[in-house]
């Protein structure tokens, strides 16, 4: 992927990067002018139980929003990360509930492992079925919500029936920072720091940039898809048991819808929706602008059927923002090209 | 996306025959599961059921035909389901400020337009993905619909209108919304299919540069087919009101799903260039003649999801998985074939 020994490849790099950056400081940049305004009107906004409620919030759109991007670079989608989340949450809550003495990891695990079998269900489907992402994930995304619907029977699983030490597990803090967000906080910097860093990560860039040069260039597309549809359903499967701590209460409705809200989030977030470019720290960001315009919307007492219609707003906003950042620099690696021959 | 690709311009014929044979076989399991239901579901067969039938697969009948067009022409429209209810919500809002239905209605079919117009801007236009540009317009028009009407709900719309869209024909079980869906479907099979128009949205959706070449303007066409796909998906607000005689933001939330999945159920290719309307016809009627039969049959309505899904999926990989078949199979006959042809040759020498 990097070009050694060819002149000018690293200013090129560095003035991509550059733009990348650019852009995750456009959404840093809005969230900051949000917080600012709104804290002006109600100082109640930076309580410290706001803000706790906005990064609970955020920590499980965002854990969601890192396994979308990851799926979403390799030019691919996954609609199913709501229903996969509602599954793992009715699993992970039914088994605490029969079994109260189980620790934490070992639920965290069940759920990711749930999610972990419909993503790679989702990859195989994709990979060695030949069917379009959209299509299966589609179809899954009925399917398993189905399944929770047919396994659950109207039932519902309640905060008291829950173990306590499974609902202080969504409650409880190191230093003051809940557990939520860390187990977020880590999913981001190690998915993060594999995507960057990691030859896993960048086939990943590779094969979204351009499938068929991916393959020519010796990359196992196909596992590698899998793979991508995998950490997207384990990753849901985790968010599904975050829901469980941090609500109590489930059904076999929870996270009917997320999938749009997890797409949202990372297109705010500068992942481009036809792959090859973006970052999971985008999509977290993404994640977090679009808890806290809601936070705000209900804070400044503006009528909360805005913030829909804000999030559209904001989708087809940061699209064309793309759409522009990308033909500048297409316009400026052409003249930089015509100066060197 | 490219492994589509790259297989239709090698082979052609099979996969031409594959998409007859897709068509071919939905609408016999569409004819298939319509007999087994009414010999074996108690009451499906009956006229009042068959009117609650077509009640049920208006919406998605009508959005589902604007829909293939975009499908084929290698796009998608995820905001029908919004602008069904924003057109609903403005219908309740228009009606509560005591404006006449008569001026209403046309507002609804305009205000749908206009909203398609919006994504065609989006997408033709400023050339961004239609994926991206209707899920943003899918949360902003639900939001909008939101904004305007609250989450009320408007009802006393006029007996005369809520009873033509829930009534049937004379003395006969035909309910009177058969005929608009009748009407369209003809219309748009007939512009699909016979027409230059049809044409040139195959042409558009197998390659868009050569579409070009041959004098087909892609973005003019698919520009347009959003203005009618917003068109139509706003009369799907409009009649879905007068039948529950309830305007509310969230009506038909969700459809979008719904009709692509009826959609790609009837053969059409979501990378587009392929499809045909009857096919697609029959998705619609199958998927909402095995709810009916299944709900009749106290199945729950969730778990007819994993009817759907299956379907779905299994559109799209049944015949995949068939010309995988076909494929190993030729390949080994013609390695037979050429092992038979080496060891004639050195029985020759």
């Amino acid at each position: 992927m990097t070009a050694v020994g060819l002149p000018g490849v690293t200013a090129r790099r560095s003035s991509l990067d550059l733009v990348l950056r650019a852009r995750e400081l456009g959404i840093v940049l809005a969230l900051a002018l949000l917080v600012a305004v709104t804290a002006i009107s109600n100082p109640r906004f930076l309580s410290a139980q706001s803000i706790r409620d906005i990064l609970l919030g955020t920590a499980i759109l965002a854990v969601l929003a890192v396994g979308q991007a990851v799926v979403v670079i390799t030019r691919n989608i996954d609609l199913s990360v709501g229903s996969v989340l509602g599954l793992s949450a009715f699993t992970v809550g039914t088994l605490l509930r029969d079994n109260p003495g189980l620790p934490v990891v070992v639920a965290l695990l069940v759920g990711a492992g749930v999610g972990g079998v419909c993503g790679a269900l989702n990859g195989v489907l994709v990979r060695y079925g030949n069917v379009p992402a959209l299509v299966v994930t589609l179809g899954t995304l009925y399917v398993v919500r189905g399944i929770t619907y047919f396994w659950a029977g109207g039932q519902q699983i309640n905060a008291d029936e829950l173990p306590a030490g499974f609902l202080d597990f969504g409650n409880a803090t190191l230093l003051s920072v809940p557990y939520l967000v860390l187990i977020a906080l880590l999913v981001l910097v190690v998915t993060g720091l594999v995507l960057r860093n990691y030859r896993a990560g960048r086939e990943l860039y590779a094969m979204g940039s351009s499938p068929q040069a991916a393959k020519l260039a010796g990359i196992a597309v196909g596992r590698r898809t899998v793979v991508a549809f995998l950490v997207s359903g384990a990753l849901a499967g985790l968010a599904g048991v975050l829901f469980a701590a941090r609500f109590g209460t489930i059904d076999a409705a929870a996270g009917t819808g997320y999938e749009l809200n997890v797409v949202a989030a990372v297109v705010v977030g500068g992942v481009a929706v036809f792959g090859g470019s973006g970052s999971v720290w985008g999509a977290a960001l993404g994640a977090l602008l679009l808890t806290t315009i809601g936070s705000a919307l209900a804070v400044l007492e503006i009528n909360q059927f805005w913030q829909q219609a804000i999030v559209g707003g904001l989708i087809l906003l940061a699209i064309g923002a793309d759409r522009l950042v990308a033909a500048r620099v297409a316009a400026s690696l052409k003249k930089r090209g015509s100066h060197v021959s | 996306m490219s492994a589509e690709t790259a297989s239709v311009t090698e082979r052609p014929s099979p996969l031409a025959g594959r998409f007859a044979n897709w068509n071919v076989a939905i609408i016999a399991l569409t004819v298939l599961v319509l007999i087994v239901a009414s010999a074996s579901v108690a009451n499906f067969g009956t006229s009042q059921n068959f009117g609650f039938l077509v009640l049920d697969l208006l919406p998605i009948a009508l959005v589902a035909l604007p829909m293939t067009l975009v499908i084929v022409t290698g796009e998608i429209d995820l905001s029908v389901a919004s602008t069904l209810g924003l057109s609903s919500a403005v219908m309740g809002y228009l009606w509560n400020a005591n404006q006449p239905i008569e001026t209403i209605i046309p507002l609804c079919l305009l205000l749908g337009a206009v909203l398609g117009a919006v994504n065609g801007f989006f997408v033709t236009v400023l050339g961004l993905p239609s994926l991206a540009v209707t899920i943003g317009t899918l949360a902003l028009y639900r939001g909008l619909a939101f904004v305007v009407l609250g989450d009320g709900a408007v009802a006393d719309f006029p007996a005369l209108y809520t009873d033509w869209v829930t009534g049937t024909i004379g003395g006969t079980p035909i309910p009177n919304v058969l005929i608009i869906v009748v009407a369209l479907a003809v219309v748009f099979g007939v512009v699909l299919h016979a027409t230059p128009i049809g044409r040139a949205v195959f042409a558009v959706g197998a390659s868009e540069q050569a579409a070009r070449f041959a004098g087909v303007r892609p973005g003019r066409l698919k520009f347009w087919l959003y203005v009618v796909s917003g068109l139509v998906a706003g009369l799907a607000g409009v009649l879905w009101t007068l039948r529950y005689s309830s305007a509310r933001a969230d009506n038909g939330a969700g459809l979008e799903l719904a009709v692509v999945a009826a959609v790609l159920l009837g053969g059409v290719s979501i990378f587009g260039g392929k499809g045909a309307l009857p096919g697609v016809i029959a998705g619609v009627v199958l998927l909402a003649s095995l709810q009916n039969a299944l709900r009749l049959s106290d199945v729950s309505n969730e778990a007819l999801n994993v009817v759907t899904g299956v379907l779905l999926i299994a559109s799209v990989l049944a015949p995949n998985l068939a010309n995988a078949v076909r494929a190993a199979v030729s390949r080994r006959r013609h390695r037979t074939e050429s092992l038979h042809r080496s060891s004639s040759r050195k029985d020759l020498s």
